[in-house]
């Protein structure tokens, strides 16, 4: 027994290492690149360091106890006592977890109300909104601002905050780009907001996490940040050289299956807008928005 | 005429279902013939089918769970060698959706909920020293119709195509507009059926455990895997019907195309995720509570000391239970309700972990000053604190809403959730299984092969799971068939899947140990071979189909009734033996049953004439019981004597 006990020891251990291995720059969630996967990146160091001292804590009681106590070690006519509980204890027992949920709801409010706002850094200019549909299988990114939509590609600037309007021409889809900021829902008859921004220009990927039917695994985009330059010089290159979308084009692109990376001037939401105002929901969304941007 | 056979063809063929169509069909001939050769049909008929011996009704619940976690366990395997390596072309897209569906809810539904009904049925009259629950019959009816159901969910396999909108089935991908097999019907109707009969499970355990408690049992001196019963089978309750009106809502949006999920005509899909979840965060507590029981009667046998803080154990697994209809919402945090919202139910998911951890607590002080023996099922107990631990604190990093958004649907989320349900559920069955073995069939399980097991599947679990969590903070979506080189995912999931291959040889190994046991076990092993506590083991082995000759009272014990006696020599049995009132079996509930699995059959391709028979079959059924007098039967005094007396003389302890 005693060579097991140290095996699993020795095996936590190892398994420790591998986490914190892990915990390196070069996974996704942990190598921010915009203020809100930062506070995420954040918080999921902070409880990756919390939890492991808790999950440390219990296998070193567990550990010693096994040792401590076991038949073995201890005369044959030993008979344990019957114990009903220490009021001390027991206080101990529910006060520890107690302080730490405490602590963990003051992290947590404060980070919702960070992950749902326009970034801090970046609350002095106008977001850039952008809105993001899913079809079967496909993203569409269509930029009112700027009269321009992309398909499966994002160009944002980098430095300055994003809206993105989410909604879904079929099932629920997951908006997600992991190096700028965690998922929302994107849903056929309301739509969702999620804030995000890149700090400095570079290149991420982006998906629907969420399984929407045979598709999803190829459910992809490529999302490049630049600088405001350089996007304002994209959005003209655009207008000279895209071709227009008509609803018809739409439609066709709406059609079950892949595509590559496509590029047009003005956007569906003249023909086909999004499920903003046509739903009870979405008005009570906006009130509940509204309140929480104070 | 071929028009309507087409309709029964499987949509995705491959050679895959092909295997399991021709093994299904010749098992199921080789069954036939084996039970015809050897006249066994009226020997199954009598002592089991019609069973409404709670004992019996355990074993059959045991025997489906064993087959099922068999089936989940090769699409777990199926899966884990899809994703081994980048691009791989082991499955398509759609057979694997196909087998990740049904993978989450065979497990769940069809390989949990029936193990932890095993050990309601099994142990819960036992422990409480009664001689059957309060309703024998629905007991038996209860198991048919869940048998049906779970027959019914497998049948889609090789007819008419599988569920493939993932186990939580979330419209409108799992409408007829996106999911065109009749797949769902199945899952729809599959799921209507099993769950009818565990809203008869929740209701019979709780009148009995409330009604048939043994003179002197107060509520604070039931054994605790009774509590965590009584708990569980309370949130069944409460939980069920809110599935059986989603299913139902759900079925009339596939069948009859009504709009209540669907896109467009006012149906809100976000219905469907705030119904299912309703019903299925309780439900996992309805899984681990009873899980916790196990480890509780496990952890005091072995440690040979009372259970520290029983009443706070108590009042954990209450609290436990009111926490869990509170939190249903964190399962889509990300589904755009707000800070506000997502700020409640944070916090109230972050809750569950101070009762939870004042559980753990409770075990490791169980072990304090005591005199701790590495059986089978200690060794699975000791193995289970740890990594539950680590299965819980990952469950409070995902209820942190915030950093939530990056974990959601992620392989970091299927970690976190085999990580409690392995440890947790299944760990505390297989514990409960080798602990309860010998009391069920008389001979004990080999303790070497045993221990083996419990470290191999753990070694395995490891290799499996942890690699997930790694993954999914790279940024690993669930339910995705395949992945590109460039991810950088293949070692990790490479990882993962020689872990999948270790559990399998565990369970292997589970399955050669009975076996192997079986030849060569002693049969010697008087009734209570584990110095055990509670009063299931102050039976006879094997236990006589009225439990207990003298209805034990326990008025002078602890809710260790059976080592009381033992240890301070307190009388269990007081009293004379007399007439037994035992019910009669029952083969109404199981032809009532089949007009079920035909009706429900009917429902999923259309077959409205075939439907409305099975309905008018399923009332005929009910008009004819609610006629009929049964009153059940008297064992003699004197019967009852025999029996007894020859117990004593094969040395069968009280």
């Amino acid at each position: 027994m005693k060579v097991n006990m140290k095996g699993t020891l020795l095996s936590f251990m190892g398994l420790g290492a591998i986490l914190l291995a892990g915990c390196n720059d070069k996974l996704a969630v942990l190598d921010p690149k915009g203020p809100q996967a930062q506070r995420q990146a954040d918080d999921t160091m902070l409880l990756i360091y919390l939890m492991s001292g808790i999950v440390l804590t219990v296998l070193a009681i567990l550990v010693f106890m096994l040792f401590k106590y076991r038949a073995s070690k201890q005369s044959p006519d030993y008979e344990p006592p019957h114990i009903h509980g220490h009021w001390l204890v027991e206080t101990f027992m529910i006060g520890i977890p107690v302080i730490i949920v405490i602590f963990l709801s003051f992290v947590s409010v404060k980070s919702n109300y960070i992950v749902e706002n326009v970034p801090q850094e970046y609350e002095d200019q106008e977001p850039l909104v952008i809105y993001a549909s899913s079809s079967n299988w496909k993203w569409h990114f269509s930029y009112p601002e700027q009269g321009i939509e992309t398909v499966n590609y994002l160009y944002i600037p980098a430095g300055r905050a994003i809206e993105f309007k989410l909604y879904s021409y079929g099932p629920i889809t997951s908006f997600w780009i992991p190096q700028l900021g965690g998922q929302k829902y994107a849903m056929a008859d309301m739509v969702t907001t999620l804030h995000l921004a890149a700090d400095n220009p570079g290149e991420f990927w982006g998906r629907n996490a969420n399984f929407s039917g045979r598709g999803t695994a190829e459910n992809i985009f490529d999302v490049t940040a630049l600088t405001q330059t350089e996007f304002d010089e994209w959005v003209s290159d655009v207008h000279e050289t895209a071709a227009p979308l008509t609803e018809e084009k739409f439609d066709e692109l709406l059609e079950p299956g892949h595509l590559g990376k496509q590029t047009y001037t003005g956007t569906h939401l003249e023909f086909s807008p999004a499920p903003e105002h046509n739903h009870d929901e979405s008005s009570e969304e906006e009130v509940e928005e509204d309140h929480s941007s104070h | 005429m071929s028009e309507f056979f087409a309709q029964f063809a499987v949509p995705h063929p491959s050679t895959l279902i092909y295997i399991a169509m021709a093994s299904i069909v010749l098992g199921s001939i080789a069954l036939v013939a084996i039970v015809t050769y050897f006249k066994l049909w009226g020997y199954l008929w009598r002592e089991w089918i019609t069973t409404v011996d709670h004992k019996k009704i355990g074993i059959m619940y045991l025997i489906t769970a064993l087959v099922m976690l068999f089936r989940g366990g090769v699409d777990a395997v199926m899966m884990r060698l899809q994703l081994a390596v980048p691009e791989n072309g082991f499955l398509d897209a759609q057979h694997y959706n196909e087998v990740f569906t049904t993978h989450g809810v065979v497990m769940i539904l069809f390989m949990a909920m029936p193990f932890i009904t095993f050990f309601f049925n099994f142990l819960v009259p036992l422990q409480i020293g009664a001689r059957d629950v309060a309703f024998p019959r629905l007991n038996n009816l209860a198991f048919w119709l869940f048998f049906m159901g779970m027959g019914l969910f497998n049948i889609s396999f090789i007819v008419g195509g599988s569920p493939d909108a993932g186990w939580t089935s979330y419209f409108p991908l799992a409408d007829n507009e996106f999911s065109t097999s009749v797949g769902t019907n199945y899952y729809m109707l599959a799921l209507q059926i099993a769950g009818l009969g565990t809203l008869m499970t929740g209701i019979n355990f709780i009148t009995t455990i409330f009604k048939m408690r043994a003179p002197g049992m107060t509520l604070f001196k039931m054994p605790m895997f009774t509590w965590s019963a009584l708990i569980a089978n309370l949130i069944i309750v409460f939980a069920f019907p809110v599935l059986t009106v989603a299913l139902a809502m759900g079925t009339m949006d596939r069948l009859w195309d009504t709009k209540f999920f669907a896109i467009g005509d006012g149906g809100m899909d976000m219905l469907w995720a705030n119904l299912f979840w309703v019903w299925g965060h309780p439900e996992v507590y309805i899984l681990i509570l009873p899980a916790f029981g196990i480890f509780s009667e496990v952890i005091s046998t072995f440690a040979r000391r009372n259970l520290y803080g029983y009443t706070s154990m108590v009042w954990s697994l209450i609290v436990i239970s009111v926490f869990s209809f509170a939190v249903w919402t964190h399962h889509f945090f990300t589904m755009g309700q707000g800070a506000f919202t997502n700020s409640i139910f944070s916090i109230t998911t972050m809750a569950i972990a101070i009762p939870t951890g004042v559980k753990i607590f409770n075990w490791l002080f169980t072990l304090y000053k005591g005199k701790i023996v590495i059986t089978t099922p200690m060794l699975y107990a000791m193995h289970f604190i740890p990594l539950f631990t680590l299965g819980g604190v990952t469950g409070v990093m995902l209820a942190m809403s915030a950093a939530d958004y990056q974990y959601h649907n992620t392989m970091f989320l299927v970690a976190h959730f085999h990580n409690v349900i392995i440890p947790g559920v299944v760990y505390a069955m297989l514990a409960g299984l080798t602990f309860y073995w010998p009391k069920m069939f008389g001979f004990m399980l080999n303790e070497r092969l045993g221990k083996a097991t419990v470290w191999v599947m753990s070694f395995g679990f490891v290799l499996s799971f942890i690699p997930m969590y790694i993954t999914g903070l790279d940024g690993q979506a669930r339910r995705m068939y395949t992945y590109s080189e460039a991810s950088g995912f293949s070692t990790l999931n490479m990882v993962s899947f020689v872990g999948a291959g270790i559990m399998s040889i565990s369970f292997l190994m589970l399955v050669w140990n009975i076996w192997y046991s079986f030849k060569n076990s002693p049969r010697d092993i008087g009734s209570d071979p584990w110095d055990a506590r509670g009063l299931e083991w102050a039976t006879h082995t094997p236990i006589p189909h009225y439990n207990f000759a003298i209805t034990p009272d326990v008025t002078d014990s602890t809710s260790e009734a059976f080592w009381d006696a033992k240890k301070n020599g307190t009388k269990l049995f007081k009293g004379e033996i007399q007439d037994i009132h035992m019910p009669n079996n029952s083969g109404q509930t199981f032809i009532l049953s089949i007009f079920f699995f035909i009706g429900g059959f009917a429902l999923v391709f259309s077959m409205f004439t075939l439907a409305i028979i099975s309905l008018i079959g399923i009332l005929a059924c009910m008009g004819y019981r609610s006629l009929e007098d049964d009153h059940g039967y008297h064992i003699h005094k004197e019967e009852v004597e025999l029996i007894e007396k020859k117990y004593d003389k094969e040395g069968g302890a009280k």
